[in-house]
């Protein structure tokens, strides 16, 4: 019988696992890990803001995300060598975070949580921020795909066509924030970088089209997601990163399989 | 009305002068080439044309609705992005199946659709970006050193191309190059670039002019004379021989 928080577990696993499968896709092909990376680590300092100011969790990490995801955008621009200086912001912003957490007078809370997240304990509400950021991402790169994927090939191809890259771009990396908030509930600040890229590289092994890897990313994350729910209850783990484990696991199967093949042909 | 019409375009990175009052207007229907040294400003000149860089001195003007089939100079496509030349011609905009095939035949790809991109061999692939370079039937096709990497026979067999989809869409062809004798004999117009414009005018023109020669060297104006004769025999013939092939 399946008890009401596992049922709320899987569905905030799967909606995040939508998302982050989709989103993947870009920032494996445009390699924006450590994009990814400082914007997810922005998060640990936005719960730290959250709880100094008392607003609500989501919202500090939305804030803060967005922030950093703004903050890395300009320096983009700039065509500077970022990858340094992404990697000062990343580290910088989680060890800010981890600082400021435990400074705030009066809060004991569960760190732990937030770096490696805790979606058994998930709400409705949550539930629902989870649903309508999935939602919100999963409809901008539905509407904006065909320009995203031009502009990914080439920057160039994509200004002859009309089609003006940096805001593509733009757009990537505010999903990307909103990807960090709907995540962290779920596999935590540490491994969102994760849910993003192994199920994405997972695809990749075996899809002909951008279109096939997306849908083979999504649904790689979706049986990570569950998975690992069941394998962490099993052998009574923390979730969050048994579902990279899993992930992690299809990505081994897949890159053997693709080996095989090879060979095969 | 010009296609397109650049005044007095200045482009730099840092202190460092790519381009200094460049002005140039492309009109209908006609081949422009744009010959010069290496880091003279060729690239970025195309560049800032298609609005990829924003000039920091002078004005770009589009006529309103151009549709510029550009083919780059280098496509690096990442290996985590599959794609197969069909799915590539639908970007951004979907096309029919049969058009694609077409462009493809008319590019000297046919049959190629199902092919992935990162498995063409680097004359399919600079064919490909020209098949999609000219379905969205463009008003100016821009080709940035377009036959890089190919073979001599290659780059020749190219150019016919090009001249047969001009002659087929009736568009401008503005292009960059530094094979000389090829592109010069194909060229209604010649531009001589090297961060400023050093001159302009018909191939002829252009040959005979001693910044021209001062850039390239003399020698090479008196092959290109002799090419010249050569291709004004054969000019026909060439293309017959295009047709079959």
């Amino acid at each position: 019988m399946l008890s009401d928080f596992l049922v709320r577990a899987a569905l905030a696993g799967v909606g995040t696992a939508i998302a982050a499968g989709l989103l993947g896709c870009f920032v494996v092909w445009r390699r924006m890990a450590y994009f990814g990376d400082a914007t997810a680590h922005a998060a640990v300092l936005g719960v730290a803001l959250a709880l100094l100011f008392g607003t609500s969790i989501t919202l500090g990490v939305g804030a803060v995300a967005l922030a950093m995801a703004v903050l890395i955008h300009g320096l983009s621009g700039q065509g500077a060598a970022v990858d340094t200086v992404l990697g000062v912001l990343a580290h910088g912003a989680l060890a800010l975070g981890l600082v400021a957490v435990t400074l705030i007078p009066g809060q004991r809370i569960d760190l732990d949580a937030y770096l490696f997240g805790d979606v058994l304990s998930v709400t409705r509400m949550d539930l629902a921020v989870i649903w309508g950021g999935g939602a919100l991402v999963v409809a901008a790169l539905w509407w904006r795909w065909s320009a995203m994927l031009t502009a990914t090939l080439s920057p160039d191809l994509a200004c002859a066509a009309g089609i003006n890259p940096r805001r593509e771009q733009l757009i990537l990396t505010l999903l990307l924030a909103a990807v960090v908030a709907v995540a962290i509930k779920v596999v935590g600040a540490l491994l969102i970088t994760a849910l993003l890229i192994i199920p994405a590289a997972a695809a990749r092994n075996f899809a002909s089209s951008p279109e096939r890897m997306a849908f083979l990313s999504v649904a790689t994350g979706a049986l990570s997601a569950l998975a690992g729910l069941r394998l962490a209850v099993i052998f009574d783990t923390s979730v969050g990163p048994m579902i990279i484990v899993v992930a992690v696991f299809i990505f081994a199967l897949s890159a053997i399989g693709r080996q095989l093949r090879r060979i095969g042909t | 009305m010009s296609l397109i019409d650049a005044r007095d375009i200045a482009f730099g990175h840092g202190d460092q002068p790519v381009l200094q009052g460049v002005s140039l207007a492309l009109e209908p229907g006609e081949i422009v080439t744009i010959v010069g040294p290496n880091g003279s400003g060729k690239s970025t000149l195309l560049r800032v044309l298609i609005g990829a860089l924003k000039p920091q001195k002078g004005k770009v003007t589009r006529q309103e609705g151009l549709r510029i089939g550009y083919v780059p100079q280098k496509l690096h496509i990442d290996p985590t992005l599959p794609i197969t030349v069909n799915r590539f011609l639908n970007l951004p905009r979907s096309v029919s199946k049969d058009a694609g095939a077409e462009a493809l035949m008319t590019a000297g790809v046919a049959g190629l659709g199902e092919r992935q991109m990162s498995h063409l061999s680097g004359g399919q692939f600079q064919r490909v970006l020209l098949a999609r370079a000219i379905l969205g039937k463009p008003h100016v096709l821009m080709l940035d050193e377009a036959t890089q990497g190919l073979d001599q026979p290659g780059s020749a067999s190219f150019y016919r191309q090009i001249d047969a989809v001009r002659r087929d869409l009736g568009c401008a062809v503005l292009m960059v190059s530094h094979e000389l004798h090829v592109v010069m004999s194909a060229s209604d117009r010649v531009i001589c670039l090297n961060g400023h414009i050093c001159c302009e005018g018909t191939p002829e023109v252009v040959s005979a002019a001693p910044a021209y020669r001062e850039l390239f060297g003399t020698g090479t104006g008196g092959a290109l004379a002799l090419y010249r004769h050569d291709h004004d025999h054969g000019h026909d013939h060439d293309h017959h021989h295009a047709a079959a092939e």
